[in-house]
């Protein structure tokens, strides 16, 4: 229990920076510890979602199953699709964006870390809300894209598309709170001498993420006003009976969902782009083209969202248009890849856990990107669309891509959190077992789309050449949930007997290394000053011409903890203290929510909480 | 283990499988295959992907193959612990070299994309057909709007899940929905165009050859879009105007086990919602217009055959073949028990629908 140092009028005490245990956590508002929370809780989302997929595809294993029945496999589906995007790779994008960002840019903390843990708590609370449909009602059961009018009350009866409505939103605030605050950290607090263009990739790909979130975000949110207005309040935005356009809420849901597509991918890009140097012992080849090209799919991803529209008539002029921006965006990822297979040219490969899944990541990417290209020629597209050419296409992207770099990033800094290392045989059967499973269960869906099976069908009859790849894919799917198995034996069996990592376990090249693992909670204990791009390489293996400040050839000569130096001993770093009200004013918006599926009068209640949240997190003094 | 730590880089397991749907691709005849050039604009859209396809099939072997050279070849090996490699930090020609090179190709493809685009956009005039396509959930209502109307404004030809075209014919289609969006596909004649409420999209298809070319909802539209599928039934032009006239003619009244259903049919409240052109009680809209409906070959949106059997299950509980579906939730006379059906009724009912051939 917090450690009581002091009371205010009215509002809690701020708990001490000596709590422990439980409610040290509870309090937190240190970014690594947000940063692990936010990891524990997205990958139990991704168990979740991960069961969820187990079971549509048991249902599709064989033509005309009875396993599920439709109204179930509906909300399977949907809530496969909404956890895995908005309750595991987003979050476990910001898991890495907390741990990694502030460390690599050297500064003590985010910019403002109570609205950190504000970002975590809301998560928390709109992932519970999203699924309490599972035990109150009825999950949403629409599709993740909701396409309206079947979300209108007329059509979605049940309460599933109430928890969809109220928990995104509370998701979203989540998002951008958060996207807000590394905006501000990586403008505001990077060690003196760290420009722009010596910002380590991975950070530079979470600004951009970060942006894409504070503009994508608000979109949503207004198309989920309008949609929580037209079923609780009876608006009619959408209801073509009365005049409303269901077309409008494609092009919101879709000028939100296609940078949100980028949103996905583009940390683990970042993480990639920081693995395969360090392993490859190159610096990143053509640093410039890669940040570049991170910008200009970051900014042309506004431009393309009709492709997913290009069924809905929206005439050949906008199809062609959108066709040709899709066609473009092609160019800055291709161009990305090209600079990974330059950066592992020439290089003295160390083959260890993260680089198998960094290098993994390339090659499933590649499939995906292609395939994208066929779907962007608009009347290609035409077949294709709606189909499971689709369905393998963006599993190749979001699976083969997000996932494989968000596990590369797994194996790369777990070392830095916990402070020792992660197996590398079970890893590379992890590895091995991943790349095998995802390539059967999701190549096979390239066929099947072309042999014309529609997406998010609960059965289909034998004798449409379905059936064969059909119980491939299933079979497949379960060697994916065999290696995340292994991956979790992996992570317990580490954190007890993992071998200790030391500062600098890869020979790394950021920041990050050339402090303690596990960090101390000041993180420097002097701010570095940096004096070239891969600050800490260049401190190792110092080139001697850039500013004159040669350091020592070797490794060897830079002593562990350079910058952790007599950690124990420094008491004079001041760091915030935790605090209550982060949950308290999480925990009011999510009654605000909540309180509108149930009754008008508990919204009202959590409108009191958020102020009360809000009124004690203004007050509350640094420290007591 | 040591097996993993001799083979570190991803055996060409992708490629493999990508080869192999590509042979298995060429021999496709399933009834959903998008490799058919059955239909002109299905030739089209395989034409442009075929393109499409080759280019990426071999950028994916260059770069595949490159990313496992660099994995082979550049492992790291003993001795190199106190060497670096040299630390190149990029190249600037070689890098916009390969940033123009795939914008070429890809505004290639623009040049097929576009001029496809205009292809299947076109309004067909002359000798062809209209067809009125309306999405209902889960099932297809097709009027014929060139045969003539009844006094009330109707088509005389109205069908359901099962539309007739006279192969070698385009065919407008005019999309639209009565209550979500749906999406028309039917693979081997042309890709998918939306039914979406309040909007009036078109499209066509034809057939070059007669033949039955099985089509599916492509857009997710609730409960039981698995089980909302289609037929295109393409005839020779003689047998297609048999089919009009037989269309549009009225049923004459029922006889014997038949003339029993069709009391029933009155009496159990299906008329609410089904129409029978010669039976003047029957009007209702919200179903599938059943005037002929002992004529076509499925029952249940195309999903099961058209026989007895299914007939009398469809009847007596149609949630037992497809657990959403409306009339089961909303018809009377499943919910309300002094309506309810006996075996007997059943088999009346049955009668009177296989007589409506």
């Amino acid at each position: 229990m917090a450690t009581v140092t002091g009371t205010m009028g009215g509002v809690l005490p701020r708990p001490s920076i000596h709590t422990t245990g439980f409610w040290s956590w509870v309090t937190t508002v240190d970014h690594k510890r947000i940063g692990v929370l936010y990891g524990v809780t997205a990958f139990t989302f991704f168990l979740i979602g991960g069961i969820e997929a187990l079971a549509v595809r048991a249902q599709l294993a064989r033509p005309e199953q009875g396993m599920l029945q439709p109204a179930l496999y509906n909300q399977l589906f949907t809530m496969h699709a909404l956890t895995m995007i908005f309750l595991s790779v987003m979050p476990l994008g910001v898991a890495f964006f907390n741990i990694v960002v502030p460390l690599q840019i050297g500064a003590r903390d985010v910019a403002f870390p109570r609205l950190n843990a504000l970002s975590y708590w809301l998560f928390l609370f709109g992932g519970i809300l999203l699924n309490a449909g599972w035990l109150f009602g009825g999950s949403p059961d629409v599709g993740w894209f909701a396409y309206s009018n079947l979300t209108g009350t007329d059509y979605s009866m049940g309460a599933g598309m109430n928890y969809y409505v109220t928990g995104l939103q509370v998701l979203g605030v989540a998002s951008v709170a958060g996207a807000l605050n590394f905006i501000v950290t990586i403008v505001n607090m990077r060690a003196p001498g760290m420009s722009m263009m010596r910002l380590p990739v991975f950070t530079w790909m979470t600004l951009i993420v970060s942006i894409l979130l504070v503009t994508a975000m608000p979109v949503i949110s207004i198309a989920l006003i309008e949609l929580t207005f037209d079923r609780l309040f009876g608006t009619n935005f959408f209801n073509p009976a009365l005049g409303g356009d269901p077309i409008l809420w494609q092009h919101l849901f879709w000028v939100f969902g296609h940078p949100e597509v980028y949103i996905l991918i583009l940390p683990a890009m970042g993480i990639v782009s920081e693995v395969l140097p360090t392993f490859a012992r190159k610096p990143l080849f053509g640093y410039a083209f890669v940040i570049y090209s991170g910008i200009v799919i970051g900014f042309m991803g506004w431009g393309v969202w009709a492709h997913h529209m290009f069924i809905t008539g929206l005439g050949p002029v906008a199809n062609a248009v959108f066709a040709l921006s899709t066609m473009l965006i092609a160019i800055p990822t291709a161009v990305k890849i090209f600079n990974w297979i330059g950066t592992l040219w020439g290089g003295q490969i160390e083959m260890k856990t993260p680089v198998y899944f960094s290098i993994g990541f390339v090659a499933v990417f590649i499939v995906g990107g292609l395939s994208g290209v066929s779907h962007a020629a608009t009347p290609s597209d035409f077949q294709q669309s709606d189909t499971y050419y689709i369905v393998a296409h963006l599993h190749y992207v979001l699976f083969g891509g997000a996932i494989f770099g968000l596990f590369s990033g797994i194996y790369y800094w777990f070392p830095k959190v916990t402070g020792r290392m992660m197996g590398e045989t079970l890893g590379k059967w992890h590895f091995w077992l991943m790349f095998i499973g995802m390539n059967l269960t999701f190549g096979p869906m390239h066929w099947l789309g072309l042999n014309g099976m529609p997406r998010r069908i609960y059965t289909y009859p034998s004798g449409m050449g379905w059936d064969f790849w059909n119980l491939v894919a299933t079979i497949s799917s379960y060697l994916i949930a065999i290696s995340m198995l292994i991956f979790l034996h992996n992570v317990f069996r580490s954190l007890r007997k993992g071998p200790r990592a030391g500062n600098d376990p890869w020979n790394a090249r950021t920041l990050e290394w050339s402090i303690p693992s596990p960090p101390p909670v000041y993180n420097f204990a002097e701010i570095p000053v940096v004096l070239a791009r891969d600050a800490y390489w260049e401190q190792k293996y110092g080139s001697g011409h850039e500013n004159g400040q040669a350091h020592a050839a070797t490794s060897e000569h830079v002593s562990e903890g350079q910058y952790g130096a007599a950690a124990d001993e420094r008491h004079d770093i001041h760091m915030p203290w935790p605090s209550y009200w982060p949950l308290i004013t999480a925990f009011g918006l999510f009654v605000v929510f909540a309180g509108l599926l149930v009754n008008v009068v508990f919204a009202a209640l959590g409108v009191l909480i958020l102020f009360y949240g809000v009124y004690g997190w203004a007050l509350e003094p640094v420290a007591e | 283990m040591a097996v993993l730590k001799r083979c570190p880089i991803p055996p060409l397991l992708p490629l493999v499988i990508i080869l192999s749907f590509l042979l298995a691709g060429c021999i496709s005849d399933d009834p959903m295959s998008t490799f058919s050039r059955d239909g002109s604009a299905a030739s089209l859209e395989l034409d442009l992907f075929a393109l499409i396809w080759w280019l990426m099939v071999a950028v994916f072997v260059v770069l595949e193959g490159v990313l496992l050279y660099v994995v082979l070849r550049y492992r790291k090996r003993p001795g190199q612990e106190d060497v670096l490699p040299v630390q190149t930090h990029g190249n600037t020609k070689l890098e916009i070299a390969w940033t123009i090179a795939p914008a070429l190709v890809l505004v290639a493809l623009m040049f097929p994309t576009i001029q496809g685009l205009g292809i299947l956009s076109e309004k067909h005039g002359g000798d062809a057909i209209n067809v009125k396509v309306i999405g209902h959930q889960w099932w297809w209502e097709f009027q014929y709007p060139d045969y003539g109307t009844n006094p009330q404004g109707q088509p005389l030809v109205v069908t359901a899940n099962e539309m007739h075209i006279p192969a070698g014919k385009k065919v407008n289609l005019a999309l639209e929905s009565a209550d979500v969006i749906h999406s028309f596909w039917v693979p081997r004649l042309a890709g998918k165009t939306d039914l979406i409420p309040n909007h009036h999209n078109t499209m066509w298809i034809d057939a070059k050859n007669p033949g039955e070319y099985y089509g599916q909802c492509a857009e997710f539209c609730g409960t039981e879009h698995g089980m909302m599928k289609l037929r295109v039934i393409a005839d020779t032009q003689g047998e297609f105007e048999a089919w009009v006239s037989a269309q549009k003619s009225p049923q004459p009244a029922a006889t014997g086990v038949a003339a029993q259903g069709a009391t029933l049919f009155l009496t159990k409240g299906c008329i609410a919602c089904h129409t029978i052109a010669g039976n003047p009680a029957a009007q209702g809209k919200i179903g599938p217009n059943l005037t002929h409906v002992g004529s076509r070959t499925t029952v249940v949106a195309g999903f099961f055959e058209n026989n007895t059997e299914n007939l009398t299950k469809w009847i007596q509980n149609p949630d037992s073949l497809k657990s959403g579906n409306i009339m089961g939730r909303d018809a009377p006379v499943y919910k309300v028990p002094e309506l309810a059906m006996t075996d007997e009724d059943v088999k009346m009912l049955v009668a009177y629908m296989q007589s409506l051939k």
